[in-house]
């Protein structure tokens, strides 16, 4: 909400210099959010009036100009204007004058002498056309500084209020505001009742009382309703953000920015009978003010005639009947519209006004005719007419019940004991009725605050107005009690920090991508979709991590980045009940920094593999798999304790291709929540007795996997064997081409006793038995 | 009998002569080895009469020490510059880099994360989680936030074509939590949270941190103290000045903004605080009762605060970052700056 300063000063002037009214209004919860000045600074600009204009001799485009600025005799300026012409009143700015960027002098203008320069607003910094001076009124006092005539030293005050103040969606509720926290008087305006001269009365029906509570109507003839709205007027309007369209919606705009309540004035003679207030009806539609033909719900209030629907209660008046030129005749609508029964109504229009942004808050109901007699007033004044009597529809209003205050709960809540005589001066001068009980305070809220109903509002606003800031802040008292600390569950962080430590740079990419992304990366990805996108490529929740891992490579890639190792700890979205945290990484390009000490490889498979066997802690069960998005021959799924949990893998060369990649990248994704838990370590008796190692070299078919002969050999191992681990994978020269070696280091040792050499030679030929029988693996000769 | 003084004489050339220790060796063997020329000479010395014998002897004697000691040195020397050869050789440019991975870092929205929870948890926090699909009734209605309450258009809500919402703060993280333990309770709830807004200073996802305090005393004093204890030991600033203005969050009342002094101006006014010496930096207040009443926790036997701080805007303050979309980019220029 935006105001003019001295508006607000006309009804309450407290002691307080701008910045520091701003403060307290700010502190008070009526955030200030800019102080701008209704117009830069300038100074020397006075109001004169051109007598004559000469074209210059020696210039086609200059006019040598007399000009009455006040003074006994009129001086010579040489203007370039071309709207200069006698008999105009234009600001003037004098020798001497500083104007935003430059400052006036006598000077020589092709010869002749300019004694100061005729201003467009462009010059002054003014808002409106730029072209040509700035005509002023033909009633300006000429010779009157500029800026006191215009009441330029003026100040814009911007508001951010919160929903619950709509009391101070009004000049007036802003005054009573001010007076309460900076105890200065307010001066509200005297609204008395206008003179009654013709009977006409518009016949009312309220067919949905609840929805409005109280309605008001007058009828008004005989107005011109294309007089001039006056200066002071449109001034305040336009300083509250309003353009000034025609005296009578000017009127009523500016009532509703004066007391609050949202007016409405109807072309009397554009109405078909009299006015029901009552819900839409299936199918109706309207045509509103804006050009806009609303489809009416049934539960959106309407102003209906014989007709149907003429406007949309508490939003916005229909075209058909608005207020034009011509009009003579008017009905001026004065109502209170429950909060309930407007609110949202706007929002699913497209809509947002200045009424329904009220009426939604709360507008005060116990001045809707004050409201009435305002408006009736100003139009009598400006436009002219005669007056017929208020036609007025009350059912039940909102009842302010008496709300209990126990002053002990302000203190726990509050954390300090405020003192009750203040409490209750201060809810007096907000304009409750307050009671004063033993131990509690009875309050009874004004109809101009909806915001207050139960014992938590009060305690709210007597915090408020003792100041937060007068709340000393101290540090809590609280048992000292540990927090759990489960060693068996490895926090995100930690898995985080060992990612780092791996040397993978951690990312955070958008939970909605690309919908092509996901299918791209699984055709069968089903993702849930929003049903209100930013924007396509936005629009589906991730089922996986790598879309987001591949877009961040292809963002680097685009900026010289050569190497990229990132991972992302974060959920996929399957439904409401399914959020898993997943952590995915993605490797490309070298497997080392270019560096003078390591040869340069690229980055592999079993770089990740190893990678996640860090993570993990141990060995992992990798076993060969199909996944959509990766190499059907680089791709492994990973179990743990027989369940899925995740995989790795090279991307598929289709999908290189698609994401326009020179390479493929490295990537896995896996269940986190799985990778958090950890045993908690045991330890075991260390063996004194001496390791026997054996190596077994064994030939086998070059497609079976070693995972499953390193199974075989450990499924009959004895308890003694302490580790079987593949040492080396040889093919090629003095091997046939479908068969490869497999170098296989066991390690035995027994923590009771040196082993024997029949007992490891025993063993050893156990093992060789099963992998022949499981792997169909021979020894090496 | 040779003069014992020549053949040390001879010995001491010969010695000094030695260019390694293997001729060395061969010179030592050469006079005190088995027919070393002074061993010889000593061998001699039975064949003397006893008294020529005693100065004779004293004499080689002499000599074999003067012998020794030459040979002594000599292989120190020796020794000495053979090490030295080997340290020349085995010599480094250590100014070289060392070898190995590189190095990466945390992202700085999980480093501001971790550094808030370390600091909330010192005092006593847990840390909570929730979904981030959420439905209607825990995003708005149990935190007092009817349908067609205004307070539900400053929430920009994205919705899923299903029918629910992506959490637009993380307070439904609260709800979930009260309807799981029963007071006393202090959590934090970090996690990511999405507005339909895009623009400068907008991004339509980022991140928050819930807080909640629950207990039978628990007072707006306490919430004043713990927030500004918390901006100080964020900012490493114990001179921030902090202060709270009223403010209006449906689940909260009394409700309050926080805003602490500038930390880029110190105050006097900057393109960072819109020239007010002021930043907004956090939402907090009393639980509201409704909020209580719909996790079924009794409003007279306690209370609680509860707030909320963007996780970006802080580690905008706290880095110098001056682009909010910077942090999504996931530009590894920008993301290694923070290792």
């Amino acid at each position: 909400m935006q105001f003019p300063e001295s508006w607000l000063r006309s009804l309450v002037n407290p002691a307080l210099d701008t910045a520091q009214l701003a403060h307290a209004l700010t502190m008070a919860g009526l955030e200030v959010e800019a102080l701008t000045s209704a117009a830069p600074p300038f100074n020397n600009v006075v109001v004169a009036e051109i007598l004559s204009a000469e074209k210059h001799p020696d210039a086609d485009r200059l006019r040598v100009c007399q000009v009455d600025v006040g003074e006994s005799s009129p001086v010579t300026i040489v203007c370039g204007a071309p709207n200069a012409a006698a008999g105009l009143k234009v600001p003037c700015a004098r020798p001497g004058a500083r104007l935003p960027g430059f400052e006036i002098k006598v000077a020589k203008v092709r010869g002749l002498e300019s004694f100061g320069m005729l201003c467009s607003t462009k010059e002054l910094g003014l808002e409106g056309a730029a072209d040509g001076l700035m005509v002023l009124d033909a009633d300006a006092p000429v010779g009157e500084d500029f800026r006191s005539w215009l009441n330029l030293d003026d100040t814009l005050v911007t508001l951010k209020l919160t929903p619950n103040r709509a009391d101070c969606l009004s000049m007036q509720g802003l005054a009573r505001e001010v007076g309460a926290i900076t105890g200065a008087e307010v001066r509200l305006p005297q609204i008395g009742g206008v003179a009654e001269r013709i009977e006409d009365r518009m016949p009312v029906q309220v067919s949905a009382p609840e929805a409005c509570p109280r309605y008001l109507a007058r009828v008004v003839r005989g107005i011109d309703a294309q007089a001039a709205t006056p200066r002071w007027m449109a001034e305040r309007l336009e300083r509250s953000g309003i353009r000034p369209l025609l005296a009578p919606v000017d009127i009523t705009n500016y009532v509703l920015l004066e007391l609050g309540q949202p007016l409405h004035a109807f072309a009397l003679s554009r109405l078909n009978g009299g006015i029901e207030v009552r819900l839409a009806r299936a199918g109706e539609t309207l045509e509103l003010l804006d050009g806009q033909i609303a489809e009416l719900a049934p539960d959106m209030l309407v102003i209906a005639d014989a007709g149907g629907p003429v406007a949309l209660a508490g939003i916005m008046g229909g075209k058909p009947t608005s207020v034009e030129r011509v009009t003579v005749d008017v009905m001026l609508e004065a109502a209170f519209f429950a909060p309930a029964a407007i609110a949202g109504r706007a929002r699913r229009l497209g809509l947002s006004t200045d009424s329904s942004h009220r009426f939604e808050r709360g507008v005060d109901f116990g001045a809707t005719r004050q409201a009435m007699e305002r408006a009736t007033q100003l139009l009598l004044d400006i436009c002219g007419g005669q007056a017929g009597p208020i036609t007025e529809a009350v059912a039940e209003l909102p009842q302010r019940e008496p709300i209990t205050l126990r002053l002990a709960r302000l203190t726990r809540v509050a954390g300090i004991e405020l003192d009750a005589d203040q409490v209750a001066r201060d809810l007096a001068a907000i304009g409750a009725g307050v009671e004063r009980q033993d131990g509690r305070l009875v309050v009874t809220p004004p109809s101009f605050r909806f915001d207050l109903a139960i014992e938590e509002d009060l305690i709210e606003e007597a915090v408020r107005l003792f100041g937060y800031d007068n709340i000393p802040a101290q540090p809590p008292a609280a048992p000292s009690r540990m927090l759990p600390q489960d060693e068996t569950v490895l926090a995100d962080d930690s898995v985080r920090q060992m990612m780092v430590d791996l040397d993978y740079q951690e990312v955070i990419t958008y939970s909605f991508v690309d919908p092509a992304w996901e299918t791209a990366l699984d055709a069968a990805a089903r993702p849930l979709l929003l049903a209100n996108p930013l924007a396509s490529q936005l629009s589906a929740m991730r089922t996986t991590l790598w879309g987001g891992l591949i877009e961040t490579l292809r963002h680097n890639l685009n900026r010289q980045q050569e190497r990229v190792r990132i991972f992302e700890l974060g959920r996929v979205y399957a439904s409401l009940s399914e959020q898993p945290m997943k952590l995915g990484g993605l490797v490309y390009g070298d497997a080392l920094p270019e560096q003078w000490g390591a040869p340069s490889c690229r980055v592999d498979f079993f770089d990740l593999k190893g990678d996640l066997e860090r993570l993990f802690g141990h060995g992992l069960d990798a076993r060969r798999g199909a996944h959509p998005a990766l190499h059907p021959g680089q791709c492994a799924e990973l179990w743990i304790d027989e369940r899925s949990i995740g995989w790795v893998g090279a991307l598929h060369p289709r999908l290189v291709q698609a994401f326009d990649l020179a390479a493929a990248p490295v990537l896995f994704e896996l269940d986190s929540q799985v990778l958090a838990r950890r045993s908690l370590p045991r330890h075991a008796v260390l063996s004194r007795f001496p390791q026997m190692r054996r190596d077994l070299a064994f030939v086998l078919d070059v497609h079976t996997p070693a995972g499953e002969l390193l199974a075989a050999l450990r499924d009959v191992a004895s308890d003694w064997v302490r580790s079987i681990d593949v040492f080396d994978d040889y093919r090629g020269k003095g091997m046939s081409e479908n068969q490869k070696s497999l170098a296989i280091r066991v390690v035995m040792q027994d923590t009771e006793r040196t082993l024997t050499d029949q007992e490891v030679d025993e063993a050893v030929q156990k093992l060789v038995g099963a992998a022949l029988r499981q792997c169909n693996a021979s020894l090496r000769a | 009998m040779r003069n014992p003084n020549e053949i040390v004489a001879d010995a001491l050339a010969a010695i000094q002569a030695s260019p390694d220790l293997q001729t060395l060796e061969q010179v030592k063997a050469g006079y005190l080895g088995k027919s070393g020329q002074l061993t010889e000479l000593l061998k001699s010395l039975g064949a003397m009469p006893a008294d020529a014998r005693k100065t004779a002897g004293a004499r080689i004697n002499e000599a074999k020490q003067a012998v020794e000691a030459a040979l002594k040195n000599r292989r120190d020397t020796l020794q000495q510059a053979e090490l030295d050869r080997q340290l020349a050789a085995e010599t480094l440019d250590v100014t070289l880099p060392g070898r190995g991975l590189g190095h990466a870092g945390l992202h700085p929205v999980s480093r501001t994360l971790a550094r808030i929870q370390a600091l909330f948890r010192s005092i006593g926090f847990e840390v909570a989680t929730g979904p981030e699909i959420e439905t209607d009734f825990y995003n708005f209605t149990a935190l007092n936030i009817p349908e067609d309450h205004p307070a539900r258009a400053m929430h920009d809500t994205f919705y899923l074509q299903s029918g629910e919402l992506l959490r637009t703060h993380t307070s439904p993280v609260q709800v979930r939590h009260m309807q799981t333990h029963q007071p006393p309770l202090r959590i934090i709830a970090p996690g990511r949270v999405y507005r339909c807004d895009s623009d400068v200073t907008h991004t339509p996802m980022f991140h928050q941190i819930e807080g909640l305090w629950v207990d039978e005393t628990v007072s707006f004093a306490d919430l004043k103290g713990v927030l500004a204890d918390f901006m100080r030991n964020f900012f490493e600033r114990d001179d921030l000045a902090v202060r709270f203005r009223p403010s209006f969050f449906p689940f909260t009342e009394p409700s309050a903004e926080m805003d602490i002094g500038c930390v880029m101006c110190g105050g006097e006014g900057c393109r960072v605080c819109s020239h007010t010496g002021w930043l907004e930096v956090l939402g907090c207040g009393m639980v509201h009762p409704n909020v209580f009443r719909h996790v079924e926790i009794d409003t007279e036997r306690y209370v609680g605060f509860a707030f909320g701080l963007g996780v970006e805007r802080l580690a905008m303050l706290r880095y110098g970052v001056d682009d909010l979309r910077l942090f999504f980019e996931n530009d590894l220029r920008f993301l290694k700056q923070f290792n």
